[in-house]
């Protein structure tokens, strides 16, 4: 993702969260090391939230990782204000969102973030368009205008057509669309998803876990994302952040956290974890593998180097790999000739989100890398054989 | 020891000091009703020419024109033909035995009653819906409200203000205010956290989601409360009437004092059917408007 900023988007920095009848005064015991056990048995208090330390950059999706208990959804609740943190600070571009007063904090609500929630949280008296038009009624828009930009996002989330519908008479499914639809529509920068796909079947979530990268990948929002599926955050998570008994253990990539677990704790989690349908090919692509693009035969030898082979993409899309043999034995023949079809050597391609688990067969039949290929076609990159065999090794 | 006699007998209050609370309590009470007893009764002087004027307003109307009135709101509330001929059927029989006049007096103090009984008790309820303290306070007064004798509070009210009719209905307020109270407050409490917090999470300023969320989602409790305060009006009718209240407890009390069984059960039943009118009308209203709620349960 993109890192050119250099002050985070979000910071987290120094926050605690203590449930109690008197949090403030349990600060000290918790900055003198106390465990939750120990403040719970003196005290009663519980600490929902320990020294949480948090970057988040501007377009990436940030999971945040947990087990029921672990402090997650309290956690959220906080990037919006709806609870207010014992100790500690949470920065939005630099602002401490904990000094807005009331006036600022709503404007800030209204703008800025959205929220998804479990339960979906829809108002089951407003019909669907209402319901999505919902923030922006809040700031008072007009109906008119709220209501054309509440058809547009109902039509991206695919619910066109059920604007007259009452929550209760959708799908769970549906009525998640409608609240992704819902948060979409005031076009607030942050997204705040809270377990949003954890209430639906498994079909359904995997159907919407797609639905949001494909999304993200339009839009460009900066997500944070709470689940208790490692799957479902490896699957869309850009980074994740592992949250145990209200504190963090370990923040990092998909792979990262799979392939290099910081504790016991999070590699119990991983060890569960099929990575050949975890890991997506992009994570593990390499570029080492030169691309040829030029038509002349000699052209493509220089292009090659050293190598023994080279990808090949001329301007109608990709074609195939060149071997450095044929193209040797072909320029001997043809000294100033073009590279012709019966050079190319044809070869399975897989596309960067493909998980390893299907482009295993393919790598296993290949002599060679696999040319990974985007959406339109052109070469991003290749999967090596030696990485998909070091990253499926659970052993290490 | 001889002053052992509190084992056996509860250690009570000397008589003569009782007789000296109670009478200087009678006393600042009296003195305080003839202070401010004008005062108040001027105060609820508009209530009480807008109840004769509502009154007047039902008798003198030609019967005609009010049923015609009665089944067009019951018509448009419930959408119903059968609760509509129901309805008409019943107060066909009122005024055919005679208890037109008396079953308009009647519906006439019950609609001011429970108008004012929603006027005052819902922000009373949203009040203590949005403050445990404020519950805290106004819940034992609700208890006492509730079973406290009606002619027990009917004593002071009527010391200060006479018999009649303000008297009357605020006796009536008393006894039937606090269902709307208790269910306006419960109906808030109810509302689902995750649709609260998404409206505060989407900027609603506290009056939004009050109007926008709250109210709206409580509206089923609410009416709830509503109806009971209705049904709990009805019934006060025959004790509002020992204090000059007209309508169908007099007849009522009258057949009580001179065992005239067929008038008692004769206006008994007039008290009924408009409880059972008010009863259906509004519970098919609300119920028609909490439609949507229904979902087709698909999963």
């Amino acid at each position: 993702m993109d890192k050119v900023h250099e002050t985070p988007f979000i910071e987290v920095s120094g926050l605690y969260q203590i449930f109690g009848n008197t949090p403030k005064k349990i600060m000290p015991l918790v900055n003198a090391g106390k465990s939750k056990d120990d403040i719970l048995a003196e005290t009663g208090h519980t600490v929902g939230l320990k020294d949480i330390n948090l970057k988040i950059h501007r377009g990436e999706i940030f999971v945040i990782m947990g087990l029921s208990g672990s402090g997650k959804s309290t956690l959220i609740r906080h990037f919006n204000r709806l609870i207010d943190p014992t100790e500690g600070q949470i920065k939005v571009e630099g602002e401490d969102i904990m000094k807005f007063p009331l006036k600022e904090l709503t404007e800030f609500r209204r703008h800025k973030m959205s929220m998804v929630f479990q339960n979906f949280g829809l108002m089951p008296h407003r019909n669907v368009i209402d319901n999505v038009s919902y923030g922006l009624s809040v700031q008072g828009t007009d109906k008119t205008e709220r209501y054309k930009s509440a058809t547009q996002w109902l039509e991206t989330v695919g619910l066109a057509g059920y604007e007259e519908q009452y929550p209760a008479q959708l799908s769970g499914g549906q009525q998640q669309r409608v609240g992704l639809a819902r948060a979409l529509c005031t076009n607030a920068e942050i997204l705040l998803m809270d377990e949003a796909f954890s209430a639906l079947d498994p079909l359904i979530r995997s159907e919407m876990q797609d639905q949001l990268v494909q999304l993200q990948n339009e839009l460009q929002k900066t997500i944070i994302f709470i689940t208790h599926d490692l799957d479902e955050a490896l699957r869309i998570g850009d980074r994740i952040a592992i949250l145990k008994d209200g504190e963090l253990i370990q923040i990092g990539s998909p792979v990262d956290i799979l392939l290099n677990p910081a504790d016991d704790y999070v590699e119990a989690f991983v060890k569960d974890v099929n990575r050949a349908r975890a890991v997506p090919v992009k994570t593990i692509m390499q570029q080492t593998v030169p691309l040829v693009t030029k038509q002349g035969l000699q052209e493509a030898l220089n292009q090659l180097a050293a190598h023994d082979y080279a990808f090949y993409q001329s301007d109608n899309g990709f074609e195939g790999i060149l071997l450095k043999e044929t193209l040797e034995k072909a320029l001997i023949e043809q000294p100033s000739g073009n590279i012709q079809s019966e050079h190319i050597l044809a070869t399975a391609t897989v596309k960067p989100d493909t998980p390893l688990e299907f482009a295993l067969p393919k790598a296993l039949l290949s002599h060679y890398a696999l040319p990974v290929l985007n959406k339109e076609g052109k070469h991003v990159g290749e999967l090596r054989q030696e990485d998909l065999a070091s990253t499926l090794d659970n052993s290490v | 020891m001889s002053d052992s006699s509190w084992l056996t007998e509860f250690p009570q209050l000397e008589r003569r000091d009782l007789i000296d609370i109670r009478k200087s309590l009678d006393g600042a009470y009296r003195s305080f009703s003839r202070e401010y007893g004008e005062t108040i009764e001027n105060f609820f002087d508009p209530l009480l020419s807008f109840l004769i004027w509502f009154e007047k307003l039902l008798i003198s109307s030609p019967w005609w024109l009010i049923i015609a009135v009665i089944i067009g709101i019951v018509y448009a509330a419930s959408r119903s033909w059968k609760l509509s001929l129901g309805v008409l059927a019943s107060l066909l029989a009122i005024g055919y035995f005679g208890m037109w006049e008396d079953t308009m007096r009647t519906l006439s103090i019950i609609t001011v009653c429970t108008l004012l009984s929603i006027g005052i008790g819902i922000p009373i309820g949203i009040l203590i819906s949005r403050s445990n303290k404020a519950q805290a306070v106004v819940n034992p007064i609700l208890d006492i409200m509730q079973t406290m004798p009606a002619f027990v509070y009917l004593i002071p009210v009527v010391m200060l203000l006479g018999i009649g009719k303000i008297p009357g209905v605020i006796a009536v307020i008393i006894y039937a205010i606090p269902p709307v109270i208790r269910l306006t407050n419960l109906g808030i409490r109810l509302v689902n956290v995750e649709t609260l917090e998404a409206a505060t999470a989407y900027g609603a300023t506290s009056t939004q989601r009050l109007f926008g969320v709250q109210l709206p989602l409580a509206l089923p409790t609410i009416m709830a409360g509503i109806n009971q305060t209705i049904m709990m009006a009805l019934s006060m009718v025959v004790v509002a009437s020992m204090i000059g209240v007209k309508g169908l407890g007099q007849p009522v009390l009258k057949s009580i004092t001179n065992q005239y069984f067929t008038l008692g059960l004769l206006n008994g039943l007039a008290i009924v059917a408009l409880a059972i009118i008010f009863d259906r009308v509004s519970q098919t209203y609300a119920k028609r408007s909490q439609k949507h709620l229904e979902g087709h349960n698909n999963g």
